[in-house]
């Protein structure tokens, strides 16, 4: 009897030579997108899948993910999962999740449909449609894991109409813009290695493991279910990546730039995730610092230092990063907290047991800098004077993030960075975002910068903060405002004291 | 200090087989464990080898089972149908 094929062969022979060189057009005409980049390929056979996972196999453990994850989501829905939360307050990270990052997901869905049609290697091609396919079960599953909070809770409702229309949603919108506007070897760079190899990380595990300290099994078991597909995905980015390193050293400092570009807007937006970790959390996992030193500090390091070989070096302005791990999500709390009249999440004063595991964990800085800030803000609040700041931020105009960063060597300074380009001026928050504006000006200057369009009255003529609420279709201090005497407080408490009332008689 | 990989499972029953295969297989695997999850960190080299689950496990092992409970993995990837293996080159 034949021998058994081996994987490695049973891969080839179901996955290779079923490409052909077009005849009836130019290769160069049926794959217009993989060379403007300046990316040279000299022999797209050098691509080694990571994962050697046939369709039929890729199916069959799909399917199995799926049917396990939605019996948990049905016994979650089933057996009031909600009421096993640690506190309503969780939910604010829940509500920036599905506003901020499952849009993402379906543009990820897209980004890599387009990828997937224009590499002209068959094995790149396969690659960015299984993801492409991933990325959109990630879209659907977050959907069906948080659609159960929508029917108990506020600030649900609104993530699809405020994709394109919520002022804080364009830092995560604007990110993956960047990226889909550009040529599919950057897109993949960015996204494939920079955010689901370098970075990923500090996405899914804060958020997960908050979940999961949190009481949320929904958004646990999504959420471990979802990252099995992720670590194809990271394979996916360090193969790209190592394959244009290899394929031309021309292509060592166009990637080199990428590295540096994306590093900088992958970690401008986790600012968020960190700062939901240190105060979105009623359970706290770890502190952003921890976190930051664990996954890019041990992690990253790894993996850059791996790629030396090639002649990469870490991304510029990481020390930058390192700077900031004390201070950022201090910064970026305050923010949120005084423009809460126009966010679909509440904020809140952390109470005495929060501040002082956030002075455990920061020391010095936190007691020096920003202690007294959030002393300062609870104090207007039991005055009846909960600070709000009703106008709009300044925002970046690469990572469309507030202006509130602080100089990198000095956290009482504001951080400004002044750049023009076509006859006018705009404002960056960072070195690291004016490298890539400067870069690309062309590209920049046209950004849509919320706050801009919404002054000029295209939020539907909104003259104030609360008439742009209800453009996004966010009631007043129901879906937005502060925490504290809030609906969803207030119907937390209540329904806690039903589920540990002696249960009625059945008849 | 040499450079880690890392694998994350799923903390669930049917990971602890592979779980127990991985750790006698890396004698200097460090296992860390957080809410329904682990993660085992190695220096440079972590394999999982088909048999060693097999062994774990009573019963015939496809090492692309993995994906069902993998969360997270660090390091350069190799499969084939009897090891999967992730390391890093100095």
């Amino acid at each position: 009897m034949a021998k058994k094929l081996g994987l490695k062969e049973r891969y080839a022979l179901l996955t290779r030579g079923l490409d052909w060189e077009t005849s009836y057009q130019p290769m160069d005409e049926v794959f217009p997108y993989d060379k403007y980049e300046g990316i040279k390929i000299k022999d797209w056979d050098g691509w080694a899948d990571p994962f050697r996972l046939t369709m039929d196999a890729y199916w069959k453990y799909q399917a199995e993910k799926e049917r396990k994850l939605y019996a948990i989501l049905d016994a979650f829905q089933q057996n009031n999962g909600q009421l096993n939360i640690s506190d309503a307050r969780y939910l604010s990270a829940v509500k920036l999740w599905l506003q901020g990052i499952t849009p993402l997901e379906y543009a990820a869905h897209r980004g890599f449909a387009h990828a997937g049609r224009a590499f002209r290697g068959a094995g790149a091609r396969i690659a960015c449609q299984m993801q492409s396919i991933d990325e959109l079960r990630h879209a659907q599953t977050q959907l069906h894991a948080f659609s159960h909070y929508n029917k108990f809770f506020n600030g649900f409702h609104g993530f699809a109409h405020m994709r394109d229309r919520a002022w804080y949603l364009s830092i995560p919108k604007s990110f993956f813009e960047d990226a889909m506007t550009a040529g599919p070897f950057e897109f993949v760079t960015s996204i494939s290695f920079s955010f689901e190899y370098v970075l990923t990380n500090l996405l899914f595990m804060p958020f997960v493991s908050g979940a999961a300290y949190n009481g949320d099994m929904a958004t646990t078991t999504f959420g471990f279910s979802a990252q099995s597909d992720e670590s194809r995905h990271m394979t996916l980015g360090l193969e790209v990546v190592k394959f244009m390193l290899q394929q031309d050293e021309g292509n060592v400092p166009i990637v080199q730039g990428w590295l540096d570009k994306w590093f900088w807007r992958g970690y401008r937006l986790l600012g968020l995730v960190g700062t939901m970790m240190d105060y979105m959390l009623p359970r706290k996992v770890m502190s952003w610092q921890e976190a930051w030193g664990i996954y890019w500090e041990e992690n990253g390091a790894a993996l850059f230092h791996d790629l030396g070989r090639y002649g990469i070096r870490l991304p510029r302005h990481h020390e930058v990063a390192a700077k900031e791990k004390g201070r950022l999500t201090h910064e970026m709390w305050t923010v949120l907290y005084q423009y809460g009249n126009a966010l679909s999440l509440h904020t809140w004063v952390p109470d005495d047991e929060e501040i002082a595991w956030l002075s455990e964990k920061y020391g010095e800085t936190f007691d020096r800098l920003y202690k007294p800030r959030l002393l300062f803000l609870r104090e207007r609040e039991e005055r009846g004077e909960r600070y709000f700041n009703n106008r709009l931020p300044m925002v970046c105009q690469v990572c469309q993030i507030p202006m509130f960063y602080t100089e990198p060597d000095d956290p009482l300074t504001q951080c400004v960075r002044i750049v023009e380009a076509a006859g006018t001026r705009h404002h960056c928050c960072s070195d690291g975002c004016a490298d890539i504006f400067n870069h690309e000006p062309m590209k920049y200057v046209q950004a849509l910068i919320p706050p801009q369009q919404i002054y000029r009255g295209e939020a539907g003529g909104a003259r104030n903060i609360f008439e742009y609420a209800a453009w996004l279709h966010l009631e007043r201090d129901v879906d937005t405002g502060e925490y504290r005497g809030s609906p969803d407080q207030n119907n937390w408490e209540a329904w806690q004291q039903a589920h540990k009332a002696k249960p009625a008689n059945a008849a | 200090m040499a450079d880690k990989v890392f694998i994350a499972l799923q903390n669930n029953a049917e990971a602890q087989p592979i779980i127990s295969a991985i750790l006698a297989d890396n004698p200097e695997a460090v296992l860390t464990e957080s809410p329904g999850m682990v993660k085992i960190d190695c220096p440079t080299r972590l394999v999982v080898k088909r048999e060693s689950v097999e062994a774990q496990l009573g019963r015939e092992f496809n090492l692309q089972e993995l994906h069902i409970n993998l969360i997270s993995l660090g390091g350069n990837l190799d499969e084939d149908d009897d090891e999967f293996v992730l390391s890093w080159q100095a």
